[in-house]
């Protein structure tokens, strides 16, 4: 047990932050994984360069992993850290803006050499210098820290540096009182054929941990005990990770082998690799030549009857366009899930953004109707998953899942389910004729449609007497035959239509979220706005503004009540991480006057900002005269 | 690394259900779809649809087990003509969509039909990887050197020079020679033939769904409309028969009654057989390991048809993507004791990494 006070927080903000190949993405994973094993919530932001190896100790190269946790549930990543790792110079001055004056600095004076400085245009060192002042500041050599704890091992002075992250982990788990058995464990797995490296990281991670308890310059240790939440199993998750179980999920639900086609993106790889590892649960994962063949695979193992699947982000969903096209005049079930990340072109490959949706409802030639649905939370892209496998299926429709950058790589505790409650997605293939020729003899219409889904049959080649063609070219209804007359594509167009809009009925109504219930504001989000939005509003609502506040995951159709849901309220904010995407939805289907709030920083709101601008709306339509 | 030994790749249709052999013969009827033709008429499309039915049935295997997929062009309306299932696609991804059908279905006899413009332009990527691996479909690529759909543009394997309504004063980009471009991405089965000739487009094909892995078949086919007489050099009966090489595997290659092909350094060369070394003489090979030979003989023809190779260049056995895929999956869940259960699905899920919290 520590000989130092410890002083209880009820949540705390921690960055760490240094050069792409510090490791501070693993040490933000161990933190968070002993964290979450401690009962706190947690979210979790990482933030990395798209380059693998910018040019070393530069601002370019710089890559951060924030964690928020708490004794509470929370619902961001934390707008501002209370305290700052920053492993060298370009770390300092890439971050020292988002941290508030008062909070706690570590830095590793190790890397802030001349060079180091020049790289990053400080004249002085800032460490030597008043500029920093304003900050508690521990100025710490970490790297001959480590390099001295592993005196006695046969490694090169560049191996032992490279376990200054489990020195700086070590030392933050002992000044947030976490454990180290969980790291120890992951580490012994990790090096298991290397026992010199992993003895040598252990032995950092331990050097850190008693440095703390030791040291004078730090008095004081922390806890955040762990948060009210319901009974149950944890475990953190990933987006990615939380998507990708989603799938594996739907496919055992449905029946239906799951056959992903995809070709590299960032932010979407991680579910290829996941998803590539789960062979054992029937799994298929076919690595494409590029985009468009990604989603071919996906079409033609759907019209084969299996679940095709195909992941991938915003460039790639362009490029998928035209086939997902096919799947809608073909009417087969298509799984697209695009992980959204900076655009225009290739724009932002590691950050996030929100601004693919006007892609997805429309980014296709033709009236061309589709399903969209978006993810909230990482741990919701689960949940999110099976939704859209549902609909694809119900319904024979491309489904267009958002996610995006932030959900991807974020993490957070998850609830596991009971596989016995996950929703019951079993299917029913075509088997038998369903109409009679000119002739009277039984027939198979491959457009014939279900009376309440407007679905039509799936029927999958091996199915004796279902013989058929599809395809792209127009067909007439109910045949399936090749139709260029007019009311005939008419008729499709609508019917087309007419079936995604009674997705509909299958989907709950929005639910208002208003505990005054005397909220004349209501913040309207979707996707990853969530939890800076919800974040938001218990600020506002906490410094005595109501605000109403609801959330949409589906995006087409949306839900039968959101009209009057919208005109319910004397104003609607909508915060988007683009310029207003879902606000002109709105406005154009519904006539609503909503207030577009946008940014497009390739991070996620703060839930102070969006506060602000509740507060600022609230007060604005005090002023109007009703 | 695939944990099942796969062992020497067997016939192209093997996992296919097969008619029972007391039912009923199919016919050509039995393949014929109740739509209306809409080919142009001297098309040769309906040569190569007529011979297709025709024989389809001698394969034997159940009709609801064929799946014939296409792109877009006047070939690939070709589905709508048989009563098979089919997919009319979109321009060029027909490789990719039969790809992921025969991956997940071994039970399926994979077809794709392309023409030159569908699989060498826009769809010359899917072509090329299908090829590489060797996926268990076979693929008819009608060459009629012309976009015909589109109203008569140049193809890329039109002749340099080629003048139609976009290229006016003549096209200058070198063309495609797909049995080059094949053997080139190392395509297991390659062959040429022609849609005038039943019996040789018949017995290629019948090779061709043989095989399992990519069989690629390139058919010269002629457009009446905007290319027409493309071929007539090779189908013109006295010039075809002094300009046709046709290909028989381990006999001398004959060019004409009195040619043969002979070896000259790195290349090919046609000389008369009665000035030829014998020892010179090129003996085909289409279970060659290395392509290289068929890569020479199809260079033989340097774009004036002056010597057209046609049959079946390659034939070796690889395995095939699909088979190995599955056997991956296959392998990974015999190893796990079988298909996974609610509770499998409950341990991934959980992962290794748990907390649990008591209410």
């Amino acid at each position: 047990m520590s000989s130092k006070p410890t002083r209880r927080l009820d949540r705390v903000v921690i960055r760490f932050a240094g050069d792409s190949g510090d490791g501070m993405q693993l040490t933000g994973d161990r933190f968070t994984s002993d964290t979450a094993a401690l009962g706190n919530d947690i979210s979790t932001l990482p933030n990395f360069p798209a380059e693998i190896r910018a040019p070393q100790g530069t601002l370019p190269g710089v890559s951060s992993f924030q964690l928020h946790f708490a004794d509470h549930d929370v619902m961001t990543p934390g707008d501002a850290p209370d305290v700052l790792v920053a492993m060298n110079p370009a770390a300092l001055k890439a971050n020292l803006a988002d941290v508030p004056r008062g909070s706690t600095l570590i830095i590793n004076t190790d890397e802030f050499t001349k060079r180091n400085l020049a790289k990053v245009g400080y004249a002085v060192s800032p460490v030597d210098d008043e500029s920093l002042a304003s900050w508690h500041v521990h100025s710490l050599p970490l790297t001959t820290m480590t390099v001295e704890a592993l005196a006695d091992y046969g490694l090169t002075r560049k191996e032992k540096e490279r376990a200054k992250n489990m020195l700086a982990l070590g030392l933050l788990s002992w000044l947030y009182s976490r454990p180290l058995e969980g790291t120890e464990a992951f580490l012994r797995a990790k090096f298991a054929r290397a026992p010199e490296v992993l003895e040598a990281n252990l032995t950092a991670l331990r050097a850190g941990h008693a440095y703390g308890e030791t040291t004078e310059d730090f008095a004081v240790r922390f806890e955040v005990a762990p948060a009210p939440m319901h009974a149950g199993t944890y475990r953190t998750l990933t987006g990615n990770q939380a998507m990708a179980l989603g799938l594996v999920s739907a496919s055992h639900r449905s029946g239906l082998p799951l056959v992903l086609g995809s070709y590299p993106i960032t932010p979407a790889s991680d579910v290829l690799h996941a998803l590539s590892t789960m062979k054992r649960y029937g799994i298929t994962t076919l690595q494409a030549e590029d985009e468009i063949a990604a989603v071919g695979m996906a079409l033609g193992v759907s019209f084969g009857g299996g679940l095709g699947v195909t992941t991938t982000s915003g460039p790639g969903l362009a490029l998928k366009s035209e086939t997902i096209g096919l799947a809608v005049a073909t009417e087969l079930p298509l799984i697209v899930i695009d992980v959204q990340r900076g655009g225009p072109s290739t724009g932002l490959p590691t950050k996030t953004e929100q601004s693919d949706l006007l892609q997805a409802m429309h980014g296709r030639n033709g009236e061309s109707p589709l399903a969209v649905i978006a993810a909230q939370s990482p741990t919701d892209c689960f949940d999110a998953a099976l939704e859209a496998v549902r609909i694809a299926t119900t319904y024979r429709t491309p489904v267009i899942l958002l996610s995006d950058g932030y959900l991807a790589n974020g993490s957070e505790p998850w609830p596991v389910p009971e596989v016995a409650d996950l929703p019951d997605l079993e299917v029913e293939f075509a088997t038998r004729p369903n109409g009679v020729d000119d002739k009277g003899e039984p027939v198979f219409h491959p457009y014939a449609r279900d009376e309440a889904t407007l679905a039509r049959a799936w029927a999958i080649p091996g199915t004796a007497g279902l013989e058929h063609r599809i395809g792209g070219i127009e067909k007439a209804d109910v045949t399936g035959h090749i139709s260029y007359d007019p009311d005939n594509h008419d008729r499709m167009v609508r019917l087309r239509q007419a079936k995604i809009d009674r997705i509909a009925d299958t989907v709950p109504p929005l639910e208002v979220e208003d505990p005054s219930g005397e909220a004349k504001v209501l913040v309207l989000g979707w996707g990853s706005t969530y939890g800076p939005i919800s974040a938001a509003t218990r600020l506002a609502r906490a410094a005595g503004t109501p605000v109403a506040r609801a959330h949409l995951r589906h995006l087409n159709p949306f839900p039968r009540n959101l009209g009057d849901v919208l005109r319910r309220y004397e104003r609607v904010i909508v915060p988007e991480m683009n310029l207003g995407q879902l606000a002109m939805l709105l406005r154009a289907r519904y006539l609503v006057d909503v207030r577009s709030h946008t940014a497009v920083r390739g991070l996620p709101f703060t839930s102070a900002e969006l506060a602000e601008v509740l507060h600022a709306q609230a007060l604005d339509l005090q002023e109007v005269p009703s | 690394m695939t944990s099942t030994d796969l062992g020497m790749p067997s016939l192209g249709t093997q996992g296919v259900p097969r008619l029972d052999p007391e039912a009923p013969a199919q016919t050509k009827k039995d393949f014929t779809s109740d739509q209306e033709v809409r080919w142009c008429p001297g098309c040769g499309d309906y040569a190569v649809l007529a011979a297709v039915q025709g024989f389809l049935p001698d394969l034997g295997l159940r009709r609801e087990n064929i799946v014939f997929v296409s792109g877009i062009g006047c070939s690939s309306r070709f589905p709508y003509y048989l009563d098979t299932y089919g997919m009319h696609s979109i321009h060029g991804r027909a490789p990719a969509i039969a790809t992921g059908l025969a991956t997940t279905r071994e039970d399926l006899s994979v077809w794709v039909v392309t023409g030159d413009g569908d699989a060498l332009s826009i769809g010359g990527n899917h072509l090329i990887h299908a090829l590489r691996r060797n996926v268990n479909m076979t693929i008819l690529l009608f060459n009629n050197k012309i976009y015909g759909l589109t109203k008569g543009q140049y193809s890329p394997t039109s002749d340099v020079g080629t003048v139609t309504k976009s290229t006016p004063v003549g096209s200058v980009d070198h063309p495609f020679n797909p049995v080059s471009l094949a053997l080139g991405a190392e395509a297991t089965f390659v062959a040429r033939t022609m849609d005038s000739d039943r019996a040789h487009l018949t017995q290629v094909l019948k090779a061709a769904a043989a095989h399992r892995g990519t069989a690629l078949v390139e058919i010269y086919q002629n457009c009446p409309i905007f290319n027409d007489g493309a071929f007539q050099l090779i189908k013109d009966r006295d010039e075809g028969r002094a300009r046709l090489a046709h290909l028989v595997d381990g006999e001398p290659v004959r060019v004409g009654e009195d040619h043969v092909v002979v070896r000259d350094g790195s290349a090919l060369r046609v000389v008369p057989e009665a000035t030829a070394d014998p020892s010179d003489v090129v003996v085909h090979d289409a279970a060659a390991p290395e392509p290289t030979q068929a890569f020479a003989l199809s260079r033989l023809d340097d774009g004036t048809m002056s010597h057209v190779p046609m049959g079946i260049f390659r034939q070796v056995d690889r395995p095939t993507y699909d088979d190995q895929v599955r056997a991956q999956v296959d392998g990974a869940r015999a190893a796990a004791g079988g298909p996974a259960g609610d509770d499998d699905l409950q341990a991934l899920l959980l992962g290794k990494d748990t907390w649990t919290v008591t209410g």
